[in-house]
C-alpha cells in the first residue's frame, strides 16, 4: 500500500475503508541470517537499511512490547546536526541529511520540520563557545548563524531579554535542525522494513543469548529458540541487561531524563529554543502542547519517571526565560531511561563475540541519531566494516584513552555528562 | 527521594552529590593493568533492581555514604556511612 495525497482523497471519499495494517504480524521463523535484538527506532532503522542498502532480508527484529512502545516515544522529537567534535559531527551531518530524504524514501509522512534551532547564549565567554561550536558546523558542511541580540529578538521577540541575572546576548542558529513526529519515525521504518522482508516480532522478549565457542548461535525468547548468524543488539535504555546475557559488562550507567508537555494552544513558538544558563529547551508539537526538557536527574535509575528537584529546575529556567508560558498548564510528565556512556557519546562496534554488535551509549541524544545509526549499524552489520561517518564510536576507546568524544569538555566518567 | 544519612536523619536528595556505584570504594592497585582499570573507571553492572551506590552529602555532614537503592522504583531501603563500609572490606 503506497500512501499519495490521490489516495487519501480517495479514501475520505469512501469511508477510509481501504487502508490496512502498516506491517505484518508474524510467527518467528526458527533461523534468521540476523537477529535485531530491540524494535526502537535504531532496531527498525537498522532493519530497514540492511535490507534497502544490503540486501539482507533474512531478518527479524524482536521486541520485548511493541513497537513504538519505549524510549522512541518518550523524547522530545529534536533532530539536529550541531556538534562540535570530529568524531560525533560526521556522523550526525549524515544523519541529518539521511532525515532530509527521509520521507521521500519511506513513502511516510513524519512530520519532519525543519524549523529552526536557537540555542541562546548569555555572556562573552558563551559567544566564543558557540562562535567556535558555529564554525565546526559549518566546516562540516551543515548550517549555523551567530546572531546578535537584535537578530535574536527579531525572530523571538517573546523572551526575556534584560533578565538581571542571564540577559540574552545573542544565539547559535542552525537552520535545518527541527522536529519529527517520533511515533511516526518509528512507524515509517518498520513499515518500510516489513515492506522488503523484515519480519517485526512483537512481544517477544529475548531471554538469552546463544554463544558456542566465542560464535553466537542465536537466542532464546519468550516466544521460542531462534538461530541467527549475527545478532545485533539495538536495546539503548536496556543495553547492560542485553549485554550481560552475552557475558558483558558494559560502560554504561542508565539515567532517568524527564520530559513535559502543556495543554495545546494556538501557535507560539514556532521554533527550538533552547536556554544556555539552565537546563531547558522547548518547542511546540504539531497539536499545540508545549514540548520541553532539561538535564538527567543524576543518579542511576531506570524508573521512566523523575524526582521534583529536576521538575523544579526545569520550570524556573523556563519561567526565566520566556515568562510567558506561566500560564500553559503542564498536562503530563514522564522520563525516559538514557544509556550515558563516559564520554557522552554512543557506541556502535563489534564486541569480542563472533557475530554479535553492538550499539548503545546514545545518552539524550538518540532520536535524531535513528537514521544514521541505523545506516551505519547496517553496514557494519553486513560488510563487519565500520561506517566511515561512525568509525569513531569505538567501544575500546574508553579502555585505550584513543579517540574519546567528550563533547561537553567535562571529563570521561560517569557522573559528569 | 529522600536519603536516611547515618549522622543528620532523613534528608532530601537535594543535599546530595551522586557519584555512582559503590565499586568505587574497590580501587585497583596502580599496576593492575588497563583491564582492571578500564573496569572500574568505565564498566558497570548497572542493574535494574537494587543498587549499592555512592552519595556525598554536601550540604550537610560531608559524609561520604554508601546508599542502598532500588534503581526501578526508587525506593531508597538504607544509608551506611562509606567510611565504615570501606572499614569493614579491609
Amino acid at each position: 500500500m503506497r500512501f499519495s495525497a490521490l489516495r487519501i482523497l480517495k479514501e475520505g471519499l469512501t469511508g477510509n475503508k481501504g487502508w490496512s495494517a502498516h506491517w505484518r504480524d508474524p510467527d518467528p521463523k526458527d533461523e534468521y541470517d540476523v537477529v535485531i535484538v530491540g524494535g526502537g527506532g535504531h532496531g527498525l532503522s537498522t532493519a530497514f537499511y540492511l535490507a534497502k542498502e544490503h540486501g539482507v532480508i533474512n531478518v527479524a527484529v524482536l521486541e520485548r512490547g511493541y513497537i513504538g512502545g519505549g524510549n522512541v516515544g518518550r523524547n522530545t522529537t529534536i533532530v539536529r546536526a550541531n556538534y562540535g567534535l570530529p568524531g560525533n559531527s560526521e556522523f550526525y551531518s549524515h544523519s541529518l541529511k539521511l532525515w532530509e530524504q527521509l520521507e521521500g524514501e519511506l513513502n511516510y509522512n513524519v512530520m519532519h520540520s525543519q524549523r529552526g534551532i536557537i540555542n541562546l547564549f548569555h555572556s562573552d565567554g558563551q559567544r566564543d563557545a558557540f562562535a567556535r561550536r558555529g564554525n565546526a558546523m559549518v566546516n562540516q558542511g551543515d548550517d549555523a548563524i551567530l546572531m546578535n541580540r537584535d537578530q535574536v529578538r527579531d525572530m523571538i521577540p517573546y523572551l526575556n531579554f534584560d533578565s538581571l541575572r542571564f540577559p540574552i546576548y545573542g544565539g547559535l542558529y542552525h537552520p535545518r535542525g527541527g522536529t519529527a513526529r517520533h511515533d511516526a519515525v518509528a512507524w515509517g521504518f518498520a513499515r518500510g522494513a516489513d515492506q522488503r522482508g523484515v519480519d517485526l516480532i512483537q512481544n517477544c522478549e529475548v531471554t538469552g543469548i546463544n554463544i558456542e565457542n566465542g560464535k553466537v548461535r542465536g537466542v532464546e525468547t519468550s516466544r521460542g529458540t531462534i538461530r541467527a548468524k549475527k545478532i545485533a543488539l539495538a536495546t539503548a535504555g536496556r543495553s547492560s541487561q542485553t549485554a550481560a546475557m552475552a557475558g558483558m559488562r558494559l560502560p554504561i550507567e542508565s539515567h532517568v531524563l524527564q520530559a513535559f508537555v502543556t495543554e495545546g494552544i494556538k501557535p507560539v513558538i514556532d521554533h527550538v529554543i533552547s536556554f544556555g544558563m539552565g537546563h531547558f529547551y522547548i518547542s511546540q508539537s504539531d497539536k499545540g502542547g508545549l514540548v520541553f526538557g532539561g538535564d538527567i536527574d543524576f543518579y542511576a535509575s531506570y524508573a521512566s519517571r523523575g524526582n521534583l528537584p529536576m521538575m523544579e529546575h526545569v520550570m524556573e529556567a523556563g519561567m526565566s526565560l520566556m515568562p510567558m508560558i506561566g500560564k500553559a498548564k503542564v498536562l503530563r510528565s514522564w522520563g525516559g531511561i538514557m544509556d550515558m556512556s563516559p564520554d557522552g557519546s554512543p557506541i556502535i562496534d563489534k564486541t569480542d563475540i563472533d557475530g554479535l554488535y553492538l550499539n548503545c551509549g546514545w545518552c539524550y541524544g538518540g532520536f535524531k541519531a535513528v537514521p544514521g545509526s541505523g545506516f551505519s549499524y547496517a553496514h557494519l552489520i553486513a560488510t563487519d566494516r565500520h561506517h566511515e561517518p561512525a568509525a569513531r564510536f569505538r567501544l575500546d576507546r574508553f579502555q585505550t584513552g584513543y579517540g574519546l568524544m567528550d563533547e561537553e569538555a567535562t571529563g570521561s566518567q560517569h557522573n559528569l555528562h | 527521594m529522600r536519603i536516611p544519612c547515618p549522622i543528620c536523619g532523613e534528608r532530601d536528595r537535594r543535599e546530595f552529590y551522586y557519584q555512582g556505584d559503590a565499586l568505587a570504594l574497590h580501587r585497583p592497585d596502580p599496576d593492575a593493568g588497563d583491564a582492571a582499570w578500564n573496569d572500574y573507571i568505565h564498566n558497570r553492572d548497572n542493574p535494574a533492581g537494587v543498587i549499592r551506590d555512592l552519595w556525598h552529602h554536601e550540604a550537610g555532614c560531608s559524609h561520604w555514604l554508601v546508599v542502598t537503592r532500588n534503581t526501578v522504583t526508587h525506593e531508597v531501603l538504607g544509608a551506611e556511612l562509606a567510611c565504615k563500609v570501606k572499614g569493614e572490606q579491609g
